[in-house]
């Protein structure tokens, strides 16, 4: 039979806290995505009009699927943005909050980071840095901890595919101190 | 029998010790896949999708349709533990699974959900086995013209029968369609789009754009809410299974059910998650005492959980008999056929047989393997949810960076990801979905070959998409499929007026 007792529990001390202020209104995003997409659509169908969207001997020429797409494109940004005119009346939802943005940011520029070092120091260095450095920083847990899980996961990731799989991965000054 | 001796010679592939450890591998990883916050099936096949580059395309296969199942399989655990939906499709598993672990069952609820979804696999596996030859040999007589209107028919069908508003499902299709015609076009060898830059040359890789927009996006997501959980821990004994099992066959209808639904959704492009919602509610409106549900009733397990995994393994058949993917996840399955070299569709059955009958029989053993794993390892994958998400995030980034780079050797496919991930990440708050994206980035450049293809055999004719009976009966469809929103509209305001009229005149 189940324990019922045993309860797994979690904490997250560092949790958004849910009476944040709302930086943007999902209605504010919602007209900045289709203004954008509207004019990538732009973009794309100037581009292929310029390869050629019509027809020659041989049949449809190469700009002319995606030129009648950049058009389905922007029509369907277009009713997006008409639809939000039209229902103004009504409240919209928060889009992100600054907390929770806050934590977003405290993710993805990071990763950003990690994007950077691998370019110049090799992925598996840039892989130990994010890790430790996430653990450390964000998820507030032990350095010892955070060291030592990096290290075992950068380097299970390295016997796997460099050694085991054969997928290469781009590498930096360290991995070519060790002849690889 | 013709299907079952191909069937048997199936077996006979997969029955090495390398691919029977590669299916092990795949489970498990899988199974850990689903149990993880901020990633699940089409995100967990993707980031491992390049551990198999270096295999031959039938291991490849298995592997991967291993981590699919566990992946379905672990998201129950989460579901019923802890009140987490790992995926869209395991929300009405929470309905009575958590309700049942808050009253000390949680050992049945499991137990329940495992079993139910092995028979809503079985099923679908069934349904692969002797539909999906026959799908496909009737196929082969399918020219472009024929093609084209199938590809039609599934995006029209997205837009018409998604849950989402019209125009974002249509702007992400859109959106897909033109990224897939981004370098160099494959008809008449010119450059499209790419604007000089020589990283687009090679086009924008299908995989490199789902690994962002399901991986990184999903784990910017994951941190803006509460990580905080609290759950119940539970091993599952014998006597339990046994009890259960005692108990299922008077579900038999509930199951039956499902496993059809499961089917029919999985088999129509875009309804996996609609499934088992839907198994849900009829299994609700057909009970005699409603009330019960959502209080910790088995049967709230078992429809949910048939239905969304028959929808889950029938979103192959359309896969592989016509190269037309059901669901986001079979779309992954898809893109590393490509990339193993093989090409999508009915010939498939013809040219790669050890492949795809290798395939099907590794459906009905990683499933029975995949119920005897999660029976017994339950409280090991459970333990794995105390591990804080602030060291899992980094470690699924750099899965993913390995992912994304793997697939071409470029460094600019790192970017590219990181950029699908924030597109994501806005889709996803706003409403726009992302598999009609998949869908259409993984099939536009097929889709624009059939169309120009059938352009060229008929000069620039369109009426070639209504030349014959078959042809033009399923461009019909895709068109009413893509009105029907509007068609269903106008039939009930129809029937409306004719009651109000009556009403009127009887006054």
């Amino acid at each position: 039979m189940a324990k019922s007792g045993d309860e797994i529990v979690v904490e997250d001390p560092a949790a958004p806290a849910s009476d944040s202020p709302a930086v943007t209104s999902n209605r504010a995003a919602d007209v900045a995505v289709s203004l954008l997409l509207l004019a990538f659509a732009g973009l794309l169908g100037f581009d292929n009009w310029r390869t050629g969207m019509g027809w020659d001997a041989t049949g449809p020429q190469a700009g002319y699927f995606p030129f009648y797409l950049s058009v389905i494109l922007a029509a369907a940004s277009l009713w997006g943005l008409a639809k939000e005119f039209l229902v103004r009346g009504q409240a919209s939802g928060t889009f992100v909050t600054r907390e929770q943005l806050r934590r977003v940011l405290q993710v993805f520029v990071p990763t950003l980071l990690f994007c950077l070092f691998t370019q110049w120091l090799g992925l598996y260095v840039a892989s130990f840095l994010l890790i430790a450095g996430f653990m450390v920083f964000v998820g507030r847990i032990a350095v010892w901890k955070s060291l030592l899980t990096a290290f075992l996961f950068s380097l299970i990731m390295f016997v796997t595919f460099e050694i085991a799989f054969d997928v290469l991965m781009p590498k930096g000054p360290l991995e070519s101190l060790f002849g690889r | 029998m013709e299907a079952f001796g191909l069937l048997v010679y199936g077996f006979s592939v997969l029955l090495t010790w390398k691919i029977l450890a590669l299916m092990m591998v795949g489970l498990v990883l899988g199974i850990f896949v689903g149990v993880l916050p901020g990633l699940g099936g089409p995100n967990g096949v993707a980031i491992l999708l390049p551990l198999t580059f270096t295999m031959d395309p039938t291991s490849a296969i298995v592997m991967l349709s291993c981590i699919y199942w566990g992946a379905l399989f672990g998201g129950a655990i989460t579901s019923i533990l802890f009140n987490i939906p790992g995926e869209a499709w395991s929300v009405a598993t929470t309905f009575d699974g958590y309700p049942m672990a808050q009253q000390g069952k949680a050992a049945e609820a499991l137990t329940a959900a495992f079993t139910s979804s092995f028979i809503g696999s079985l099923v679908a596996v069934l349904l692969i086995t002797f539909l999906a030859p026959g799908i496909a040999s009737f196929a082969l007589r399918f020219g472009p013209p024929e093609f084209f209107a199938v590809y039609l028919l599934t995006f029209c069908s997205f837009v018409g029968l998604g849950r989402e508003e019209k125009h974002k499902t249509i702007i992400s299709m859109a959106l897909g369609l033109l990224l897939a015609g981004v370098g160099m076009d494959t008809v008449s060898g010119q450059l499209r789009m790419t604007f000089g830059l020589d990283e687009l040359l090679r086009g924008i890789n299908f995989l490199v754009a789902v690994i962002g927009l399901f991986g990184i996006s999903e784990i910017l997501l994951t941190m803006e809410e509460r990580l905080a959980l609290r759950g119940h821990a539970a091993s599952i004994s014998l006597r339990t299974v046994l009890k259960v099992w005692k108990e299922m066959p008077r579900y038999w209808v509930t199951l039956l059910r499902s496993s059809a639904i499961g089917c029919w959704l999985g088999i129509t492009p875009g309804g996996a998650i609609a499934a088992s919602f839907m198994g849900y509610n009829l299994a609700k409106r057909f009970a005699k005492d409603k009330d019960s549900f959502g209080k910790g009733r088995i049967e709230g397990v078992f429809a949910p959980e048939t239905a969304a995994h028959a929808s889950g393994t029938s979103a192959l058949l359309p896969m592989l008999a016509l190269g037309i993917p059901g669901s986001g996840t079979a779309a992954i399955l898809l893109g590393g056929l490509m990339v193993w070299g093989l090409n999508p569709g009915p010939l498939l059955f013809v040219e790669h047989k050890g492949f795809v009958w290798g395939l099907i029989a590794s459906m009905y053993l990683g499933n029975v393997v995949g119920l005897v794993l999660v029976l017994t390892t339950v409280p090991l994958f459970a333990a794995i949810l105390r591990v804080p998400f602030s060291a899992i995030a980094p470690m699924i980034v750099v899965s993913c960076a390995i992912g994304a780079y793997a697939i071409q050797n470029a460094m600019f496919d790192i970017w590219l990801m990181l950029l699908f991930g924030v597109v994501g990440y806005v889709f996803k708050k706003i409403g726009i979905p992302l598999a009609p994206f998949t869908l259409a980035l993984v099939l536009g450049n097929r889709a624009e070959d059939s169309f120009r293809l059938s352009m060229i055999g008929a000069g620039g004719d369109m009426r070639v998409f209504w030349s014959n009976g078959l042809v033009g009966s399923i461009t019909t469809l895709a068109l009413i499929l893509l009105f029907w929103p509007l068609l269903a509209g106008g039939l009930a305001r129809l029937r409306g007026g004719l009651v109000n009229d009556r009403k009127g005149s009887a006054a």
